[in-house]
């Protein structure tokens, strides 16, 4: 079972892009389950969801407290809380940033970190790009479908079918364009990341 | 038809292909996105029912209970507070044998205000005269609300379908939802066993004084012995038209050579399960025993079900909810139907853990240490799971040191804050 933990803030979409998730998970034939982290959530406040996916029905219904893959949606959480409390050792980390991990204060961490398991990805300025709005849920997906690529979890063409399943017409189209160029630029830099090592 | 959809929703629409005339609504959290779902299926008009937007949940039960008197198919649902403001109608609808279903996404009741899940709410209206089915998964909760109808109609009695706030309510799981033709073969149109008819007038609601009422209240415990029968023949029904097990009185997991067996109602029974692999696993003969129908209980069901074998050594029965003062609820129902049988385990040692109260999570890992220490004769006969005891010494030791200790909840967040 693949576990995820989605962080950000009320009014990101985060709810929305762990339920897709699932969504694009059960297009490709895997059980999946999706469910916010339960309170009085508000506009601003931080947010978290989850997701897990697993060839077998999920029974747990406990938070995803050990999560394979971290999906950061808002880097000003990164010193608030503490986002990578029990992350497994090597799992995924896709964070929503147009600025490298040492501007973000988070260098150390990334010089111990998998260099092609921990990466950024512009998704609020790529949402404003084809959606014109700052909802980097759908772009996050796509950026998340080419970084577990080698996991063989999910794909892009899910992640882009449970898009528009959900949404309809402009919506639908900007979140795909959002997520298609997400999922390009994250594979530009994982074949970077590798080139480079 | 299978789909990945929020527990809500599919509770939303198996609810609407059971065809319901009158759907009652307030908004409660957890609640709440079921009757949204349902009231904007009624306004594209996909769903023909009267969509009734009320002023309170004790207006939500009343409107229901009078469109089920008028011979309607009514729904309602609530959660928490709502359902205790709605508490006297609920014993009336139950009282008048009118069968409503409604859903109860279960929420802890205040104070201290907490929105999240737990079964106070249901657990407070269990002697209400309801049956009351709890649901261990989305697919059970939406299977359950389609038995439920056929259930109250067939008995003339309301049923109430739990399913664990949040945890189920807004989880996006699989669920395979059945077509309006199926769902119409299963469940026939409600015919009332009594109407409020303008050509042909019946009073409904009168005075019974002391010389009919205890024959009434005996019909009430008379239909609830009917429904021990009536509930496992729709979940035999609806297995053989839609291929799956849902629904019943009890069912088991890993019982078979069992010495300890882990009894639980609702969505809790998922970790449960996890929690027994990983315990057999280590060579433990762990077990479980889901309780779907806790109204009427299922006394003789349970006996049966656990046998009369002496193998069985050990029962730790899962609170959702407190009885202050007396423990756990399902614990002294369990309790009295093995003393009442002369068949089922009669040696087995009952332990009671009090666990995910308001919210709080039941982890695999938590309930395979709590499971380990019952194997090893060490859990005590009441506890509660992950309780931080050191919190509690903090205010009670404020308690005894000063007449003006203050509000315990707010001291209580204060501590945690100051630990932090």
């Amino acid at each position: 079972m693949f576990q995820v933990r989605f962080h950000g803030r009320g009014g990101q979409g985060v709810v929305t892009a762990a339920e897709l998730l699932a969504s694009a998970a059960f297009r490709e034939d895997r059980h999946a389950q999706a469910f916010p982290s339960f309170g009085s959530e508000r506009m601003g406040a931080p947010v978290t969801s989850f997701c897990r996916i697993g060839d077998k029905p999920i029974r747990t219904h406990e938070p995803v407290s050990e999560p394979d893959a971290l999906l950061i949606q808002d880097p000003t959480l990164l010193h608030q809380a503490d986002l990578f409390a029990g992350l497994r050792p090597d799992g995924y980390v896709l964070l929503n940033s147009a600025r490298g991990f040492s501007e973000l204060g988070l260098g150390d961490f990334a010089a111990r970190h998998r260099g092609d398991r921990l990466l950024v990805v512009p998704a609020t300025n790529l949402a404003l790009t084809h959606l014109g709005r700052p909802l980097p849920g759908a772009p996050m997906l796509g950026g998340f479908a080419a970084l577990t690529g080698a996991e063989d979890l999910i794909g892009l063409d899910a992640v882009l079918a449970a898009i528009t399943d959900r949404f309809a017409g402009e919506v639908a189209a900007g979140n795909a364009a959002a997520a298609r160029a997400a999922f390009d630029f994250v594979t530009g830099q994982l074949e970077a990341v590798t080139q480079h090592a | 038809m299978l789909k990945q959809i929020e527990g809500s929703r599919a509770v939303a629409e198996a609810v609407a292909m059971c065809r319901p005339q009158v759907i009652c609504a307030y908004p409660i959290t957890p609640q709440t996105h079921i009757v949204e779902a349902l009231g904007a299926m009624v306004k594209k008009g996909e769903l023909n029912a009267q969509f009734l937007n009320v002023e309170s949940e004790f207006a939500a039960m009343s409107a229901v209970i009078g469109a089920e008197a008028a011979g309607a198919r009514a729904y309602t649902a609530t959660a928490s507070q709502g359902l205790l403001y709605m508490s006297e109608a609920v014993y009336n609808a139950a009282g008048l044998g009118l069968p409503v279903v409604m859903t109860v996404a279960n929420r802890a009741i205040g104070a201290p205000v907490n929105i999240w899940n737990d079964h106070s709410d249901a657990m407070s209206q269990r002697d209400a005269g309801w049956i009351q089915l709890y649901a261990e998964t989305n697919q059970e909760a939406a299977d359950l609300h389609i038995q439920a109808f056929r259930i109250a109609e067939e008995l003339s009695t309301p049923v109430m379908v739990c399913m664990d706030g949040f945890l189920l309510t807004h989880a996006s799981e699989r669920v395979d939802l059945p077509g309006q033709a199926e769902v119409d073969a299963f469940l026939p149109p409600c015919e009332p066993r009594q109407l409020l008819d303008p050509d042909d007038p019946v009073s409904i609601g009168a005075m019974v004084g002391p010389e009919a009422f205890t024959e009434v209240r005996y019909l009430a415990f008379e239909r609830m012995r009917q429904a021990l029968e009536v509930i496992p023949a729709v979940e035999a029904d609806f297995g053989a038209q839609f291929g799956r097990g849902s629904g019943g009185l009890v069912k088991l997991y890993r019982t078979d050579d069992a010495d300890l067996i882990v009894v639980a109602l609702g969505s809790v029974l998922g970790t449960v399960k996890d929690a027994i692999d990983e315990l057999r696993d280590d060579g433990m003969r762990a077990g479980a025993l889901g309780i779907t129908t806790f109204r009427p209980f299922p006394a003789q069901a349970m006996r049966d079900a656990l046998g009369d074998d002496d193998r069985l050594r050990r029962l730790v029965v899962l609170e959702r909810s407190l009885a202050p003062g007396a423990g756990g609820v399902v614990t002294a129902d369990i309790r009295t139907a093995l003393a009442a049988g002369d068949s089922g385990p009669r040696h087995a040692i009952v332990r009671t853990v009090v666990a995910g109260l308001g919210g709080r999570p039941v982890t695999r890992d938590s309930l395979c240490r709590m499971l380990a220490s019952a194997e090893r004769g060490e859990l005590p006969a009441f506890s509660f799971l992950d309780l931080d005891m050191g919190l509690v010494a903090g205010e009670l030791t404020r308690i005894r040191a000063t007449r003006r200790s203050g509000p315990s909840a707010e001291n209580i967040l204060r501590d945690l804050v100051g630990r932090a």
